[in-house]
């Protein structure tokens, strides 16, 4: 199998020197980028590959990089969403701490097709190791000329800063993001217009997953349509997968978009841990709806697969459950996440997830009541597609598709007072 | 107000950005370094520092989970508590931890040294259950483990 994003992932760590990069290939895109493409060429190329944003959202890449304006009054920017917050997600931290030149390389090269100056990485607080890491790094990229002014004689100059989150997942939303990198509270924007047009400081802005750029110097040295043939024809490339969870070997696993979930699993991962049985799988990050063990036996790993078996291949993030996991539990983790998280900016979802968690903790101690079930999906209901920002739908979809697809989970957290259990008797 | 270096590290922070309002995440944690918490001395002097209102730097820190307007133990043990850590067994290693600190969630033992606390997901799924202390991570953690982390810190 072709590996686009984890070929130093084996050196674990040693390709953070810049001359082990270079040595094992990289800067090699970025000087034929400069050297022999035009930006026009650079964008053409990208969108060729199908490259999806890697990031949850799944938009084309070489799409929104052409929604930029050619010409502006304000200096565009180039960032890169390093916030990786989503619950079952952790394949951002293993390329930025094994391989963070190819990350650098990447978005210079989306900065000269952008013709953009500044760029920034916004990486989580508490990969406070990786940011060192990658400071490090572009330290070196400024003492080889790679960075600075007048980078590998184009007559431009290119920057590149790192810039720490605070704790906060809503941050990783790309409008949030940019209001925290301004120094506020980390609030949505109002959509459009989208940071291509109005971005950070005003100015056009692309904002990409680590992985996204990540993938972009393969792209421009092999080209578009190999990256492309890798994976399927809607769904170009490979894709890095976090599994954890019940499963004999936990990590990140790179493969071709469109690969079987179940070999992923039970080939890759040696299958579930202690002989147990499989139960469920959140296939994208916590946001996306749960399947069943049954589902993901005809499930491959693209986006068009996962959707057709009612998720989204989201953030990659893979989470195993076995049997002995009750799926009422898991929602009820899931529901405090959510409404942690909530901004507060909006009501559906403010409040919204607040009757949420209520009505999950009196469940939690099998103090339920009747109705309380169906009580969870229409508040889910009264969050989906009314709230400000995608964060209520992702607080709102985990919990409806537990209910409907493991709904035995919940109904046993009802407690039925003495009447009532004589009538069932009595059915 | 703060150490040359630090005040050094400011400087060079104001570079980064075109209005310096930005700096304001990365300076607070320089705060926090020096103190501990972030005081209302370190409000007061960092809304002059980046030419902002007092209530503005205020808004941020209390919206930010990794910054403390009260002090903290010296080292905070943070456990995940979300989904992936939940179901590899992360609220006994929380449970543990009080237990054996004699202290409850969230707060700190009275020499000062420990604050025990349930975080969310650190991005280290993969590797779960995970403890992170102040900011170094604990990867795969049981409570055999936790108890030689805690013991060399003791
Ligand atoms: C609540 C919420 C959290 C998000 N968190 C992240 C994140 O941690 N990392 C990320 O890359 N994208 C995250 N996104 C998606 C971003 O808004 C955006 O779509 C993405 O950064 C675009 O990059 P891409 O096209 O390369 O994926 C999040 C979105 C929402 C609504
Ligand atoms: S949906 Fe939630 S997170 Fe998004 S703006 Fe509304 S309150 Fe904030
Ligand atoms: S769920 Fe614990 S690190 Fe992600």
């Amino acid at each position: 199998m072709t590996k686009v994003l984890t070929t130093r992932f084996d050196l674990k760590g040693e390709a953070c020197d810049i001359d082990v990069y270079i040595k094992t290939g990289g800067y090699a895109a970025l000087e034929k980028a400069f050297r022999e493409m035009t930006p026009e060429a650079v964008i053409e190329e990208v969108k060729k590959s199908a490259l999806r944003g890697r990031g949850g959202a799944g938009f084309p890449t070489g799409m929104k990089w052409s929604f930029v304006p050619k010409e502006s009054k304000r200096p565009k920017y180039v960032v890169c969403n390093a916030d990786e917050s989503e619950p079952g997600t952790g394949k951002d931290r293993d390329l930025m701490r094994w391989d963070p030149h190819m990350l650098i390389e990447g978005m210079l090269i989306t900065a000269y097709a952008l013709n953009a100056r500044d760029s920034y990485i916004y990486i989580r607080g508490e990969y406070w190791y990786i940011k060192e890491i990658l400071e490090r790094a572009i330290a070196q990229a400024y003492e080889r000329g790679y960075l600075g002014k007048n980078v590998l004689g184009s007559g431009r100059e290119f920057n590149l800063y790192v810039h720490p989150g605070a704790g906060a997942y809503i941050c990783g939303e790309e409008t949030a993001l940019l209001e925290s990198l301004e120094g506020k509270r980390g609030h949505p924007r109002l959509k459009p217009p989208f940071p291509a047009v109005v971005g950070l400081y005003g100015g056009p802005t692309v904002v990409n997953n680590v992985e996204t750029l990540a993938a972009v110097p393969w792209i421009i040295s092999n080209g578009g349509d190999a990256y492309r043939a890798l994976g399927t024809e809607k769904s170009g490339g490979t894709k890095l997968f976090t599994v954890s969870g019940h499963i004999v070997r936990p990590g990140n696993y790179e493969v071709p978009m469109g690969y079987p979930m179940s070999k992923l699993i039970y080939e890759d991962c040696g299958g579930i841990r202690n002989g147990k049985k499989l139960k469920a799988v959140i296939p994208g990050g916590s946001s996306v709806p749960i399947i069943t063990a049954e589902e993901v036996e005809k499930c491959g790993l693209d986006y068009e697969s996962v959707a057709a078996v009612g998720s989204m291949l989201g953030s990659g993030g893979v989470i195993v459950m076995d049997e002995t996991v009750d799926i009422f539990e898991t929602t009820r983790n899931l529901t405090h996440f959510y409404h942690h998280e909530s901004c507060g900016w909006c009501t559906p979802c403010r409040e919204g997830t607040r009757w949420l968690q209520k009505v999950f903790e009196r469940m939690h101690r099998y103090e339920g009541r009747p109705g309380d079930v169906e009580l969870l999906h229409e508040l889910a209901d009264k969050i989906l597609g009314k709230s400000f920002c995608p964060l209520g739908d992702a607080a709102a979809m985990p919990v409806q598709s537990a209910i409907d697809k493991f709904r035995e989970d919940f109904d046993r957290r009802i407690k039925h007072d003495l009447v009532q259990i004589k009538m069932h008797a009595a059915d | 107000m703060y150490s040359e270096a630090n005040e050094n590290k400011i400087d060079e922070l104001l570079t980064h950005y075109p209005v310096k309002r930005s700096a304001v995440l990365p300076v607070l944690y320089i705060a926090q370094e020096e103190h501990g918490y972030v005081t209302d001395e370190d409000v007061k002097y960092i809304a002059r520092r980046l030419d902002m209102r007092v209530n503005e730097v205020e808004e941020v820190v209390t919206f930010y989970t990794m910054y403390s307007r009260k002090p903290v133990g010296k080292y905070k043990l943070q456990v995940c508590r979300t989904i992936s850590c939940q179901i590899l067994g992360a609220e006994a290693i929380t449970e543990h931890l009080c237990r054996k600190l004699g202290t409850g969630l969230g707060e700190t033992t009275s020499d000062g040294k420990f604050t025990v606390m349930e975080v969310e997901c650190l991005g280290y799924c993969d590797l779960a259950p995970v403890l992170q202390v102040n900011f170094d991570y604990h990867e795969q953690v049981d409570t055999a483990r936790v108890d030689k982390i805690v013991d060399e810190l003791v």
